[in-house]
């Protein structure tokens, strides 16, 4: 019993990573895809902190008379990696954007679509200019 | 976990954010609950504020709705299965929550939490570790919010004439919201001071204090009106002031190499070591500080700067 309490915030942090992963590679639209990548980061940062917590254990904080504390290193590199995290999200956003003014849409399957349609327009006229040529 | 299931079901993208936001909201609760005040201060800040904000302001510039997606979900399952199998697996050998005989509590972590305190003289061992022992890391953190806000800066840019329409605002004439804010702002700025100055004995920091002072101007601008925070911070500036933060972080390291130390070694800012270490903490959280502060707040900007073109 002890071992499926102590295992319970790794089915968490599994599952959330599952959710976020089925988000990115399933859904066409590519905002959602960014917060499914969102999901997936969040279950990252859940398992390195479970890792550091300790049972008895303080917040790494020194107080007067507490000798536990949870493992500080977990809670630097999540912390750091939070805001990195808001920082490349932005960026993903701003990639969105630009997307979004270029073609028009957001969905990935317009996109492809587009893009399938201007490369054969691009043929087409490649091969009419080559024809013109002889 | 709910939360998520119906983050991904829904096709309201609006409601998506929304969701996503009160997700932040409950891990940053999470975390507390494990022991990590820190982080769950970042994710608080972070999480549910300035990332609701920014795709809120990007959903602004595409589209409310996702159309249904037609292929089938067959596959994606299957893959998404198969990896979750595979992960459930491999968690069955990690150790408990809580264990204080796992690995990482037997390695680096006894010396940070008994030395730190003694050799960096500051109470709170996560930004000692942060800012002292990690501080190779935390620099190049700090230069990829950097880059990722240039890159921002390029591919969106901040109109250099902004049409400041003070008055008009996406949420109209609000007199109620507008007075709670005028309260508000001021508090948010002096507890964003606070948390910077604070950091060494208590949770806090300068990831925290930049967020939490660049959401005082995001609330400042939401409010009053498009583009009058230009008034008060111009864009021009805020690209000085985030190479100012990287420039007072690698400073301090060509400093400590001047005085023939280690590069980031604060023990040479000082005659005594501790009081060396605590003076390049400072300045080191002070850099970090104006870097995410003027990174997320020009970032807001690129995003709120641009009128829907298509």
């Amino acid at each position: 019993m002890s071992a499926v309490l102590g295992l319970y915030n790794y089915l968490i942090v599994v599952f959330l990573m599952m959710a976020g992963f089925y988000v990115v590679i399933s859904q066409g639209n590519l905002v959602k895809k960014l917060v499914g990548l969102g999901l997936f980061q969040t279950s990252v940062f859940i398992l390195y902190i479970t890792m550091g917590n300790l049972s008895g254990g303080q917040a790494p904080i020194v107080a007067e008379g507490m000798t536990a504390y949870s493992s500080p290193l977990p809670h630097v590199l999540i912390l750091t990696a939070i805001v990195v995290g808001v920082a490349t999200t932005a960026l993903g956003l701003a990639l969105v954007v630009r997307i979004q003014e270029a073609y028009g849409s957001v969905e990935e399957d317009d996109i492809h679509a587009k893009d399938l349609a201007d490369d054969e327009a691009h043929n087409e006229q490649a091969a009419g200019t080559e024809e013109a040529g002889r | 976990m709910l939360i998520a299931i119906a983050a991904i079901r829904l096709t309201d993208l609006f409601a998506v954010v929304m969701l996503f936001g009160v997700y932040s909201l409950l891990t940053a609760a999470l975390f507390m609950n494990l022991d990590a005040v820190d982080v769950a201060f970042t994710e608080a800040a972070v999480g549910a504020g300035v990332t609701t904000v920014l795709l809120l302001s990007g959903l602004r510039l595409t589209k409310r709705w996702e159309s249904r997606p037609q292929r089938s979900p067959i596959l994606p399952l299957l893959v998404v299965g198969i990896t979750g199998a595979a992960l459930l697996y491999a968690i069955m050998d990690a150790p408990l929550m809580g264990d204080p005989s796992a690995p990482v509590h037997q390695h680096v972590s006894p010396r940070y939490i008994e030395q730190g305190p003694i050799e960096v003289g500051m109470p709170n061992m996560v930004t000692a570790v942060l800012a002292s022992y990690r501080g190779y890391d935390t620099f190049g953190e700090t230069v990829v919010i950097f880059t990722a806000g240039l890159a921002v800066m390029l591919l969106l840019g901040i109109p250099n004439n902004p049409r400041p329409r003070p008055g008009v605002s996406a949420i109209g004439d609000q007199i109620v919201v507008k007075a709670v804010a005028r309260a508000l702002i001021p508090l948010i700025l002096l507890y964003a001071l606070y948390v910077q100055f604070h950091g060494d004995f208590g949770a806090g920091g300068g990831f925290q204090a930049g967020v939490i002072f660049a959401t005082g101007f995001v609330l400042y601008d939401l409010v009053f009106g498009d583009g009058s925070t230009h008034a008060v911070v111009p864009p021009a500036w805020l690209h000085r002031l985030a190479a100012l933060g990287v420039l007072i972080y690698g400073g301090v390291g060509v400093v400590s190499l001047l005085f023939d130390k280690a590069f980031l070694d604060y023990t040479a800012l000082a005659s005594d070591p501790v009081g060396g270490q605590h003076l390049g903490v400072l300045l080191v959280e002070l850099g970090v500080g104006i870097t995410v502060f003027s990174v997320v707040l020009s970032i807001f900007y690129a995003f709120s700067g641009r009128s829907r073109e298509s």
